[in-house]
């Protein structure tokens, strides 16, 4: 494997230097501070805006114009500028790995802006795992066109026609004649392209060229190191939490003790003497603090004296009833339910049926770093500086929830704690525009550790009901799937009318959103079959901290915990050893529509299984007879495209109940591969935060509150925790795997499924106990053994 | 009132409330990005420092309790050059978002300091109350024995020289 070794200087350098050269004039209006990317004179080549008469000063970057996305220096480098966010997967290296593929330009020449909404065209952010496989390919084609145009540049420059002209890192030479050239900067350096795009939304975008075959892509494939660790570990980068602005103040969040309750009266005496008091800002039963200093707001937040109403009933049911409650409350909403064949004359033909139920709790972000936001409106603007991987829908949302045009709105991306899908980050960027816009003074907010872990967003609670008939030779002839998820109401990015504070003040959508829960990642061919996803409401579905908003791979590991533990269940039932047990439902059959699923479902937990050395037998093995019981599982999934098979080797104390996973296998097949380590550390991470949702994450709550509230009352994996071996095998079962247009598919999500199921099954090989509630805890671990008498 | 601080080698004086949490004064008066704000309840270890050869965790350190030198991430590189530490961080690709590697790094030096040859499970050991939430544990074990092996022979080469 080549590697590429010098790690340019990244453009984030300007980030961290803010000089007097940062402050620039946009459209007229001196923007205050400094902007955080793509400082450079340059900047503005590529800003190049929407013609439509502007509002405000930060009208939509226009993805029709080749200056919005690429701009090249009279020095030969060339930035590149591009509408999307890094959760920490290194996603801006393998933007600029393609890019300059396509371009023709040195790697290491090269810088990538990313996410600043009046600086990038707008690709979304980030989500979906939509990195690499839907939102490199403007970038590609923007690129490929640049190339083109370069090259009929360099043709009337040198003289020749196109054809005879060779281009290497930005350098173009007559074929045969090298003494000719002339480089990419000496053409166009520091000037624009003028050239027009086409495509009906920035993900569409394409110029004339086509791009390159994938033999002809040379960074492609290999491993340059993240350009954003080195300041990430010298402390030099300055993140969201870092930026300051003259006369800012901050702010602290006062939320009602208990959910639902009414705001009465506020006694500001409280607070009013304290050092640094500037305001109470309130509307409905949102309350926050302002003061001069952090600390200050800290501290008068805590002190606050906040007159709350209780209500007459409870929001929600305990934690610990929680899922006898889902399992009985009406459904809200239901998918039309997948049926293949006739279940119901099935079920009662078989052999053997049985069935189990699985409960997967509300779990959160809890990111590291509680939410913030810091939101400057001086001169009749507004700048929020946020880590929010959604900063366009941010800017959107800001500018409808403080009801004045987009075009007045820009959001800052920078970086911040990872958020991995609709996160606190949003509310926080709310949050500081509301109080910003109130004292018309730079305003920064952030969360406490309390707040962020009780009233961040969660992915939805499932209680799962599975059943299953074999035949009398053990095969797999019937399974039923129905899920409920509480999920209505769940909570969308950037919706003026349901960010939190929307909900304290009062605000109210006439239709809440349906919610949803998934059925499972797999295709498994079973003759007969059903499955069917309900949603499910809590009493409360405003105002509350169990609202639901996108995690991860939202409702992934909920629905194959489920379903991988249950066909796990099914091939003990049969007495078959559970990888074979698998492939035999996988080659049943080719003749659906899924077969490129198929085949590469089949590769992967293969390569999976060849990697860990899986010894064919039926679970669960002979009980050891010492302390610390040793077994194995697997469990596979499908995100969209994208294959993740998992196997993992456990350890289960039989004293303690502790389990820790100690030998990771984890079979990836995502199409393309841009980045083989960056891919490596992210599915190795992924993995990792499935075992923290699978041994610790529950967010727990009584009937008048959430009760986890920092990282004692929510545990997570920590360093003792690490499994001492991880191994991710990077596959590629394409049918045709060499074709030169291979994709590549997300890679952020997919291997976050199968892990919930594949610890559950290694508990059952090593212990003979089946643990179908997470998280697998040591006091619930223990219990069960105790009352399997292991 | 006024607190003095030491910090990387430099003296300050902040007119601030003594009691402020340490970890403010380091962000917000003297402008220091590596110590954040995780939790400031001591328990995740983002706003590590350290003092007298501990890891501190600044945000439940007040300012006037402190009577040592402060060293921050910040301040661990020698004459330019990143500590062994800070390049193993990048030799490994350790960070995913990178938010809580201060604390990372900060405790893992400050074991180093007194253990510098610490085996995988005293690693864990004195690394387990620091907390990351990208999960990228394995990598920081990985770049802390990179960088314990690294030490050693930058040792053993100078001894050489001695010798030589």
């Amino acid at each position: 494997m080549k590697t590429l070794t010098n790690t340019p200087k990244p453009v984030e350098a300007a980030k961290r230097t803010p000089t007097r050269r940062d402050l620039f004039k946009n459209a007229g209006w001196l923007v205050v501070g400094f902007a955080a990317a793509g400082t450079s004179p340059l900047t503005r080549l590529a800003n190049a805006q929407s013609p439509a008469a502007p509002t405000g000063p930060y009208p939509d970057v226009d993805f029709h114009q080749l200056d919005s996305w690429i701009v090249i220096r009279p020095d030969n480098s060339a930035t590149f500028y591009v509408g999307k966010t890094d959760c920490g997967q290194g996603t801006g290296t393998s933007f600029r790995q393609l890019m300059s593929d396509e371009l023709d330009i040195a790697y290491d020449k090269t810088t990538c802006v990313m996410g600043t909404t009046d600086i990038t065209v707008d690709q979304g952010g980030s989500g979906g795992s939509t990195a690499m496989e839907r939102d490199s390919m403007p970038m590609r084609r923007v690129a490929a066109e640049a190339r083109r145009v370069l090259l009929d540049m360099g043709s009337t420059q040198l003289g020749v026609p196109v054809d005879q002209l060779a281009v290497a890192d930005g350098v173009i030479t007559v074929k045969g004649d090298p003494s000719k050239s002339v480089t990419y900067g000496q053409l166009i350096g520091g000037k624009r392209f003028n050239v027009t795009l086409t495509g009906n939304n920035s993900n569409a975008t394409a110029g004339k060229a086509k791009i390159k075959p994938l033999e002809e892509l040379k960074n492609t494939g290999l491993s340059p190191n993240r350009y954003d660790i080195p300041a990430k570990v010298d402390g030099s980068l300055k993140w969201a939490v870092d930026v300051k602005l003259p006369g800012m103040v901050h702010a602290r969040n006062v939320k009602p003790p208990v959910v639902g309750a009414k705001l009465v009266s506020i006694d500001e005496s409280s607070v009013k003497s304290l050092p640094g008091f500037v305001k109470v800002v309130t509307k409905g039963n949102y309350v926050a603090v302002v003061c001069e200093r952090e600390e200050q707001a800290i501290n008068a937040a805590r002190m606050l004296k906040v007159n709350w109403e209780k209500p007459a009933t409870s929001p929600f049911p305990s934690s610990e009833n929680l899922f006898k409650y889902m399992r009985d409350v009406p459904t809200t909403s239901s998918a039309k339910p997948i049926v293949v064949g006739d279940p119901d004359t099935a079920f009662p033909a078989a052999a053997k049926v049985i069935e189990a139920d699985y409960d997967i709790p509300f779990q959160g972000h809890t990111a590291i770093s509680p939410a913030h936001a810091l939101a400057d409106p001086s001169n009749g603007q507004m700048t929020i500086y946020s880590n929010d991987m959604k900063s366009y829908g941010m800017r959107i949302g800001v500018a409808a929830f403080l009801g004045i045009p987009k075009e007045k709105v820009r959001v800052v991306w920078m970086e911040g704690p990872q958020g991995y899908g609709r996160t606190a980050a949003e509310d926080a960027g709310c949050e500081a525009a509301y109080i910003a816009n109130e004292l018309g003074r730079p305003v920064r907010v952030q969360w406490m550790r309390n707040e962020e872990t009780a009233w961040d967003t969660k992915a939805p609670a499932f209680a799962v009901s599975m059943k299953g008939g074999l035949d009398a030779a053990g095969n797999l002839v019937a399974l039923d799937y129905n899920a409920r998820a509480a999920d209505y109401n769940h909570v969308g990015y950037n919706e003026a009318d349901t960010v939190l504070i929307a909900q304290l003040m009062g605000i109210r959508r006439a239709k809440p959103s349906a919610g949803s829960a998934a059925t499972p990642g797999e295709v498994y061919a079973i003759p007969h079959r059903r499955m069917t996803a309900h949603v499910v409401s809590l009493p409360v579905v405003w105002e509350t901290p169990l609202r639901t908003g996108n995690l991860r791979d939202p409702n992934g590991p909920q629905s194959t915990f489920a379903s991988e533990s249950f066909i796990d269940e099914l091939a003990a039932a049969a007495k078959a050893d559970p990888y074979e047990f698998r492939m035999k439902l996988l080659t049943g059959t080719t003749d659906d529509d899924r077969g490129f699923h198929r085949a590469r479902s089949i590769a992967v937990l293969k390569a999976a299984a060849d990697a860990y050395g899986w010894d064919r037998r039926p679970s669960p093995k002979a009980r050891g007879t010492g302390e610390i019981l040793t077994g194995r599982g697997m469990a596979y999934a499908f995100r969209g495209q994208t294959i993740a098979g998992e196997i993992v080797e456990v350890e289960v104390n039989r004293r303690t109940g502790h389990v820790w996973v100690k030998r990771v296998v984890c079979a990836h097949d995502c199409g393309l591969v841009v980045n083989p380590q960056s891919l490596r550390h992210t599915v190795e991470c992924a993995m990792l935060h499935s075992i923290s949702r699978a041994l610790y994450e529950e967010v727990q709550f009584d009937t008048e509150k959430v009760t986890s509230v920092d990282w004692v009352s929510h545990p997570t994996l920590t360093h003792a925790d690490t499994p001492a071996s991880i191994e991710v095998i990077l596959v590629n079962g394409d049918p045709n795997p060499k074709r030169s247009d291979l994709a590549p598919y997300g890679a952020g999500e997919a291997s976050c499924k199968p892990m919930l199921a594949a610890i559950a099954n290694a508990i059952f090989d090593a212990t003979g106990v089946r643990l179908r509630r997470i998280p697998l805890r040591a006091p619930r671990v223990l219990a069960a053994l105790k009352s399997a008498q292991v | 009132m006024s607190v003095t601080l030491k910090v990387n080698g430099k003296s300050h004086t902040v007119d601030v409330e003594p009691s402020t949490p340490l970890l403010y004064i380091l962000r917000n008066d003297l402008g220091l990005q590596g110590p954040r704000f995780g939790c400031g309840l001591g328990q995740c270890g983002a706003c590590t420092v350290i003092i007298n050869g501990v890891a501190t965790r600044s945000c439940i350190t007040p300012a006037s309790s402190v009577k040592s030198e402060i060293t921050t991430l910040e301040g661990i590189a020698n004459q330019g050059k990143l500590h062994p530490l800070q390049q193993a961080w990048i030799d490994e690709q350790a960070p995913q978002c990178g938010f809580c590697q201060n604390g990372q790094i900060m405790t893992a030096k400050a074991l180093l300091d007194k253990n510098p040859k610490p085996t995988d499970a005293q690693i864990r050991e004195a690394m387990n109350r620091t907390l990351c939430r990208c999960m990228t544990y394995y990598r920081i074990q990985a770049a802390i024995k990179r960088a314990v092996k690294v030490v050693a022979a930058d040792h053993a080469a100078t001894e050489q020289e001695v010798v030589a």
